[in-house]
């Protein structure tokens, strides 16, 4: 099961290890990252791979959505499928 | 691949446009808690309806985190309580309401529709007990929504029955008037209802449909609105292509979710309705769909044809993304729940006839329109003989959802609170018309209704 991780705010240091920390913590494979920033803001979209995570997708929202209040960000995460759905036929 | 731009339209959709799965609504058969004693069908219906309903807010929780997609309500609809209740022997249905409502508040729903009646052709004596405990039903019970079919393109209007309903909404409003009328925000009377509808306050579990249902409903104006700012000032062709994108976009993730909601409850996926619903917030209207179209208001002249246009696109696009789309699927044009609508009948722009126009287009029909307290119940059967003829002529569903707010007169504002919106009490024309519907009887199907 893949997972969609979006992380939308103002640039700082250490956004992205923070989110990588966490994941290799709860056993979640990053497959994919993509990231931009335009004019100090951080834009970054992650493809995780959440089938052997250790705890369930609802549990890991959660967690990930407390974590980016802490570093005042917004951090979603997705199933992939909600994208696949909506943009392929 | 997935990519980021896709990623991203999804999430603003979401986050900016207000896209969200409306409603996942069960649909429960309670054919089989058939009783004659009131007190034991009372707890065949709770135990069915709690048990089969047992896990559907937790499963649309658990959805809504796990696509990050909103899914506002979470409902039930049941079948129509005068023919699961056909062999009760009791002269009241008001115990039946109470025990639905105990029910939807045990399983955390906020709705739960089927206190119905299917009277089109005429009514049995079960029917006419349920009709004539409405306005009580609705006054005690806090999330019992309540319809009543009055006629269909196959059987003509059952005008006997259009007379009661005027009476029964007046009642429904002097029941509730402590609390402007609300009772009637949980009424709707119909011509060609529909079995699947998963919206309320007119979803019932029809007599065809299986033991249990999912049906899906999506909306998303916002979304609607914000892809034709795009276009702006392009011709119609681009119009209705933009329309049929969104709509295909937005029906996808109903098709999600419902599909996913099915699995984890073990419960088949019926329909996916793909209506534009609005909401009281700004930026989830249909009038500022209109608005973006090149009116100036809603009621402005070109508004039917406004309408007609996106109702129709809607539905193109819908169709696509799911190979089974139901219920009333289209545009709706209700008045205190979308803002830009009221703000056209403060604005004078907008009035009943308009709305009535309209409907020969829309998806459903006159929709939560507050009119003066002191309007008869004759006047109230009138309009509702109009619209259910606007439905039973063109083969379409159509709805009266009107509420008289007693003590109030026109312009005066109404508050309904959350969903429900707010609304001004609208004018109505008042020329008697008590020698039309006091005539009685039925009047005769069309004659396409011979089409076999």
């Amino acid at each position: 099961m893949k997972g969609i991780i979006t992380v939308l705010g103002k640039d700082k240091v250490g956004i992205i290890a923070k989110v990588c920390s966490y994941l290799a913590e709860r056993n979640v494979n990053i497959l994919d990252i993509s990231q931009t920033i335009v004019q100090d803001y951080f834009n970054m979209m992650m493809i995780v791979d959440i089938s052997k995570a250790e705890k369930s997708i609802e549990i890991l929202v959660e967690e990930l959505q407390h974590i980016g209040e802490e570093i005042g960000v917004e951090i979603k995460l997705q199933h992939e499928d909600i994208f696949n759905i909506m943009h392929r036929i | 691949m997935i990519s980021l731009v896709e990623v991203q339209e999804t999430n603003k959709m979401i986050r900016e446009m207000n896209l969200d799965v409306r409603t996942i609504t069960m649909g429960i058969s309670l054919m089989d808690c058939a009783h004659t004693d009131l007190k034991v069908f009372n707890q065949n219906i709770y135990d069915k309806i709690t048990k089969s309903a047992e896990k559907l807010v937790k499963t649309g929780e658990d959805l809504e985190k796990q696509f990050g997609v909103p899914i506002v309500n979470k409902r039930i609809s049941v079948t129509p309580i005068s023919i699961a209740a056909g062999s009760l022997n009791t002269d009241s249905y008001v115990p039946v309401a109470e025990a639905l409502d105990r029910a939807a508040k045990e399983v955390g729903v906020n709705f739960i529709g089927g206190f119905s009646a299917l009277v089109q052709k005429g009514c049995t004596t079960g029917d006419r007990k349920l009709i004539e405990s409405i306005p009580e039903a609705l006054a005690v019970t806090e999330r019992v929504c309540s319809s009543v079919n009055v006629g269909s393109s196959r059987s003509g209007i059952n005008m006997d029955a259009v007379k009661l309903m005027g009476d029964i909404i007046r009642q429904t409003a002097e029941r509730t008037a402590d609390r402007d009328s609300i009772g009637c925000a949980k009424l709707v009377v119909f011509c060609n209802a529909v079995e699947d509808n998963p919206f309320m306050a007119g979803a019932f579990h029809g007599v065809g449909e299986r033991e249990c249902v999912i049906n899906v409903g999506v909306s998303g104006p916002g979304v609607v609105k914000r892809a034709l700012e795009e276009v702006k000032g392009r011709d119609f062709e681009t119009l209705c292509e933009t329309i049929k994108r969104t709509a295909f976009k937005v029906t996808r993730v109903g098709q999600l979710v419902a599909q996913e909601a099915s699995k984890r409850l073990g419960v088949p996926f019926g329909i996916i309705d793909l209506s534009l619903a609005p909401t009281p917030l700004i930026g989830d209207s249909i009038a500022e769909i209109f608005q973006v179209m090149g009116l100036e208001e809603a009621g402005a002249p070109g508004t039917t044809a406004a309408l007609a246009i996106l109702n129709d696109n809607v539905k193109k696009g819908g169709v696509m993304a799911s190979s089974y789309v139901g219920g009333l699927s289209g545009a709706f044009i209700p008045v205190s729940e979308d803002h830009g609508m009221i703000q056209a009948v403060q604005r004078g722009a907008l009035t009943l006839e308009k709305l009535e126009a309209m409907t020969c287009v829309c998806s459903v029909g006159l929709d939560m329109i507050a009119i003066p307290g002191d309007t008869s119940k004759e006047t109230i059967s009138g309009i509702i003989a109009d619209e259910a003829a606007i439905g039973m002529v063109n083969n379409k569903t159509t709805a009266v959802r009107l509420i008289p707010v007693i003590g109030k007169g026109v312009g005066e504002m109404v508050e309904f609170g959350g969903l429900l919106g707010y609304a001004p009490v609208m004018p109505v024309n008042s020329f008697n018309c008590a020698g039309f519907i006091d005539r009685g009887g039925r009047i005769p199907a069309p004659i396409h209704s011979f089409k076999n």
